[in-house]
C-alpha cells in the first residue's frame, strides 16, 4: 500500500498521448472500413448478383478475408494499441518507453493493414483463416509486434508503482501469446514473393491453424479486450474493481486453459479422438474463467448503476460485458460434440463470432474510445453525448438483429442438413437450405447496416470533437492537470 | 503413439488442470473480516485512481468452476482424451459411425425388402418406389444433371428422349452402375484446320442448320473418312460407343458453328462416375438394385406420365 501511495504523491509524468490519439482515430477509420465491407458481404449473400461488380476483386471469397482482417487486426488491433499504450502509462505512472519504436508501431501497423487491403482483393492468400496474409507481410507483422512488446514491457519495467495493475496482466499475456501464435502458425516455405506453402501438412496443419485461430479469439479478442475492460469500466463508473481475488483466479485460469481449446474446431474430423476430446473438455472448463471477467466488470458497477441512465459511454461498456458473458457461455456449449454436430458449418457459428465481435469487442472498444477522445483533446465530453446515445442504440439493435437471425438460420440449416428419409436419402437438398436462409440473410444485412450507421455517427462525432475549438494538442493534454 | 508423446500429452494436460485447481483453491479465502464496510475492503493498491476490492470469489461462480472440472475429470476417464488411454467407455468416433450405419442398414433393408423381387416395370407402377427414386435423383444426380433433369453444358439432358448410350431400363441401369467415359479424339492435327471447318459445315447441314454450300462436298468427304466410323454414315450416332446422334440438333456441348468446330478440332472427353458404390449395389445387392431400378424408372421417358410430375415436385 505504502509504495503506491507514495508514488501517487509525486507529480505524474508527462505521458505520450500522440500515439494514443493516432491509434484511436484509426480505430474509428478502420472500424468504418471493415464494417462497410462486412455489410457489402452480407448484401452479396442476400443478392448474389452484387458479386458481379468489378470481378474478380470484389468477389465474396476475396473480400471475406479482407473483412475479417480489417475488423480484427485493423479495427480491433488499433483499439488495443491505443488503449494499452494509454493504460500502461497511466497505471504505471511512466511515459512510454522505446523512442522511435513508438511511432514505428503506429506506421508499421498501418502499413501492414494497407498491404492487406491491397493483396487480399488481388487474391494473394496463404489460405489460413485469420492468417491469410502472405509471408513478407507476416514478417512485417512480427517486426511491429516485437517493437510493441518492447514499448509495452519497457514501460512496465519503468513503472513507479510497486504492483502491476490487472489490465496490464491481460495486455501482457495478449502481446506475448499473439507473438507465439503468429510466428508458429505463419511458418511457411516461400515459393516467391507472394506465394508460400505452410510448414505443416495435413491434420497437423489443421490443428496448428485452429490452435492459432481459436487463440486469435482467445488472446487477441478476449485477453486484450479484458485489459481494456479492467481500466475503462472502473474508470468510467468511478468505482473500485469488484474483486482482486477474482482477477487473479480468472486471469491465470483463462490464459492457461484457452490455448488448449482449438481442437473443438475440428470435431468429427481426421483429428485423433483424444485431441478432439481435450479440445472440448478444456472449452468447458473455460466457461468459469471467462465469466470471471464479466462478473468483475458487472459487479464493479454496484453502487453506480444509476449512472447508466445518463452515461451512454458506460452503457456501451456494460452491454459489451453482457454480450461477452453470453458468447462465452455459447462457446463452451457449441464445443460439446453433440451440439457441434448440429452447429458446425452453419450460420450459428457466424452468429456466435459476431456476438463476440460486435457485442463484446466492438462495443467495448467504442466505449473506450468515447472515454479516450475527450481526455486526449483536453475536454470534458465528446462533442455530442446525444450522438453517443444514438450510436449505442444502433449498435445494440444491430447486434441483436445479427445474432438472432444467425441463430435461427444456423439451427434451421443444421436441422435441414441432417434430416434423412427412412430410405437413407437426404430430405433436403443443399440449395433448399440456402433458400430457407434468405430471410435470415436479410435481417443480418439489416443488423450490419444498423451497426455501420452507428459507426458513421461515431466518426462524425469524433471529427467534431477533435476539431472543436476547445480541443488542445496531445502534448498539452498530457500535461499534469492541476485540480 | 510413442511413449514420449503419451507422457508429453498426459503430463501437460494433468499439469495444466492441476495448476488451474491450485489457483482456484489457493485464492478461495481472503483475510478480510465480513463485518467491515465495503469501502474499507480494498487491497490498498491505487492505479490512476482505480482501487480494487478484496472481495472473495462469488460462491456460485466457484461452484460452477468446480462443476466443470469434475465433469471434465469424468469425461477424460470415460472417453479418449489422455494420450493413448482409450477411456473406459470404449467410445471411438469410428465405432460411433459404424453403429449409426448399422442402424440405418437395418431400417433400410426392411423398407426395401418388399421391392427386391419386383421388376423395373412393376416398380414403375409403385408410387413409393418412385418417390424414393426422385429423392435419390435429388441427392445424387441433380448436382450435375439439374434438379429438373434438364442437363447443362457437358451434362446430358435426361428429359429429351435423346440417349447417348441407350434409353432402355437395362441400359440406364448399366450407365448408373458403371458410369460412362465418352471420348472423342482431337482431329485438328490429323485432318488440318481447313478440313475441320469443312466438316463443321457438313455437320451443320446434317442437323438442318444453315451452312456454307461451298464447303459441303469437301466436308462430306472428310466425314465419311473420319467421323462415320463412330457417328455412322448417316450421322445418327452409335449408342454402343456413346457416339452422339448428329442429325437431331440436340447438343451436349456448344451447338454453334464455333462450338462444333471446337469439338472437332480438340475432341471431347467426358465422364459420368459409376454410382454402384454410392448406391451400395455391391455391398447390399437387394437394396442397391432396388434403388437403381427406381432411379432408372424415374428417368425413363418411355414410361410417361409417372416421372414427369415427380420431377416437377423436385423442382
Amino acid at each position: 500500500m505504502s509504495n503506491d501511495t507514495a508514488a501517487s504523491a509525486l507529480p505524474p509524468p508527462v505521458y505520450n498521448y500522440q500515439v494514443v490519439r493516432q491509434f484511436s482515430i484509426m480505430t474509428i477509420v478502420w472500424g468504418v472500413v471493415g464494417m462497410a465491407v462486412g455489410v457489402l458481404l452480407a448484401a452479396q449473400l442476400m443478392w448474389p448478383e452484387i458479386n458481379d461488380f468489378w470481378q474478380p476483386y470484389s468477389h465474396f471469397g476475396r473480400l471475406r478475408p479482407l473483412h475479417t482482417n480489417a475488423v480484427i487486426f485493423a479495427f480491433g488491433g488499433c483499439a488495443l494499441f491505443a488503449t494499452s499504450y494509454f493504460v500502461v502509462q497511466r497505471t504505471c505512472q511512466a511515459p512510454l518507453f522505446g523512442g522511435f519504436l513508438i511511432p514505428f508501431t503506429f506506421w508499421g501497423w498501418q502499413a501492414v493493414i494497407v498491404a492487406a487491403a491491397i493483396t487480399l482483393p488481388m487474391g494473394y492468400t496463404s489460405s489460413k483463416e485469420y492468417a491469410e496474409l502472405e509471408w513478407p507481410i507476416d514478417i512485417a507483422i512480427t517486426l511491429v509486434w516485437v517493437a510493441y512488446a518492447i514499448v509495452f514491457f519497457g514501460t512496465m519495467v519503468k513503472r513507479r508503482t510497486s504492483h502491476i495493475y490487472v489490465a496490464n496482466w491481460f495486455f501482457g499475456a495478449f502481446i506475448i501469446t499473439v507473438a507465439v501464435l503468429h510466428v508458429v502458425n505463419s511458418a511457411a516455405v516461400p515459393v516467391h514473393l507472394l506465394k508460400s506453402y505452410s510448414a505443416y501438412a495435413g491434420t497437423a496443419d489443421a490443428m496448428i491453424q485452429w490452435w492459432y485461430g481459436h487463440n486469435a479469439v482467445g488472446f487477441f479478442l478476449t485477453a486484450g479486450f479484458l485489459g481494456i475492460m479492467y481500466y475503462f469500466v472502473p474508470k468510467q463508473a468511478e468505482r473500485p474493481v469488484y474483486s482482486y481475488q477474482l482477477s487473479i483466479v480468472h486471469f491465470w485460469a483463462l490464459i492457461s486453459v484457452y490455448v488448449w481449446a482449438g481442437g473443438h474446431h475440428l470435431h468429427y474430423s481426421a483429428l485423433p479422438d483424444w485431441a478432439q476430446s481435450l479440445g472440448m473438455v478444456m472449452s468447458l472448463i473455460l466457461l468459469a474463467p471467462s465469466w470471471g471477467g464479466m462478473i468483475n466488470g458487472m459487479m464493479t458497477l454496484s453502487g453506480a448503476w444509476h449512472k447508466l441512465r445518463t452515461d451512454p459511454t458506460l452503457r456501451f461498456l456494460v452491454v459489451s460485458l453482457s454480450f461477452y458473458g453470453m458468447s462465452t457461455f455459447e462457446g463452451p456449449m457449441m464445443s460439446i460434440k453433440t451440439v457441434n454436430a448440429l452447429s458446425h458449418n452453419t450460420d450459428w457459428t457466424i452468429g456466435h463470432v459476431h456476438a463476440g465481435a460486435l457485442g463484446w469487442v466492438a462495443m467495448i472498444s467504442i466505449g473506450a474510445i468515447y472515454h479516450l477522445l475527450p481526455v486526449l483533446t483536453g475536454q470534458k465530453t465528446m462533442w455530442s453525448v446525444r450522438l453517443i446515445n444514438a450510436h449505442f442504440w444502433l449498435a445494440t439493435i444491430g447486434t441483436v438483429l445479427y445474432i438472432a437471425s444467425m441463430w435461427v438460420n444456423g439451427i434451421l440449416q443444421g436441422l435441414m442438413w441432417r434430416a434423412f428419409n427412412t430410405d437413407g436419402t437426404l430430405t433436403y437438398s443443399f440449395v433448399e437450405s440456402v433458400e430457407a436462409s434468405y430471410p435470415g440473410y436479410f435481417v443480418r444485412f439489416l443488423g450490419g447496416a444498423f451497426f455501420l450507421t452507428g459507426m458513421l455517427l461515431m466518426a462524425y462525432n469524433a471529427y467534431r470533437t477533435v476539431n472543436s475549438e476547445q480541443a488542445i494538442e496531445p502534448e498539452k493534454a498530457a500535461q499534469p492537470q492541476l485540480a | 503413439m510413442s511413449i514420449f508423446w503419451n507422457v508429453w500429452i498426459i503430463g501437460l494436460t494433468l499439469a495444466c488442470l492441476a495448476l488451474v485447481i491450485w489457483v482456484l483453491f489457493a485464492n478461495r479465502k481472503v483475510a478480510i473480516k465480513d463485518d467491515e464496510e465495503p469501502e474499507n475492503r480494498t487491497t490498498g493498491h491505487v492505479y490512476d485512481g482505480i482501487e480494487e476490492y478484496d472481495n472473495p470469489l462469488p460462491k456460485w461462480w466457484f461452484q460452477l468452476f468446480v462443476g466443470t472440472l469434475v465433469f471434465s475429470a469424468i469425461y477424460l476417464v470415460w472417453y479418449p482424451g489422455l494420450g493413448s488411454f482409450p477411456g473406459i467407455g470404449g467410445w471411438t468416433s469410428e465405432n460411433q459411425l459404424q453403429r449409426e450405419h448399422e442402424k440405418a442398414r437395418v431400417v433400410q433393408e426392411e423398407i426395401f425388402g418388399a421391392y427386391t423381387q419386383m421388376s423395373i416395370e412393376e416398380l414403375a407402377q409403385d408410387n413409393n418406389a418412385m418417390k424414393m427414386g426422385v429423392r435419390l435423383f435429388a441427392n445424387n444426380c441433380a448436382v450435375c444433371h439439374g434438379a429438373d433433369g434438364g442437363g447443362n453444358y457437358g451434362f446430358p439432358n435426361l428429359t429429351d428422349k435423346d440417349w447417348l448410350y441407350g434409353g432402355t431400363p437395362e441400359k440406364i441401369k448399366e450407365t448408373l452402375l458403371h458410369g460412362r467415359a465418352g471420348n472423342m479424339p482431337p482431329w485438328g492435327a490429323i485432318i488440318g484446320e481447313a478440313n475441320v471447318l469443312a466438316v463443321t459445315e457438313y455437320v451443320l447441314a446434317m442437323s438442318g442448320r444453315e451452312y456454307d454450300k461451298a464447303q459441303l462436298e469437301q466436308g462430306g468427304k472428310v466425314f465419311k473418312q473420319n467421323c462415320a466410323a463412330c457417328h455412322g454414315a448417316d450421322g445418327t450416332g452409335n449408342q454402343l460407343l456413346g457416339a452422339p446422334n448428329l442429325v437431331d440438333n440436340i447438343w451436349l456441348y456448344d451447338g454453334t458453328r464455333e462450338g462444333i468446330a471446337q469439338s472437332v478440332r480438340n475432341g471431347r472427353a467426358n465422364v459420368m462416375p459409376a454410382q454402384k458404390d454410392m448406391l451400395q449395389e455391391e455391398k447390399n445387392p437387394p437394396v442397391g438394385s432396388l434403388r437403381l431400378q427406381s432411379v432408372a424408372r424415374s428417368l425413363n421417358p418411355e414410361w410417361p406420365p409417372f416421372w414427369w410430375p415427380l420431377f416437377q415436385r423436385v423442382r
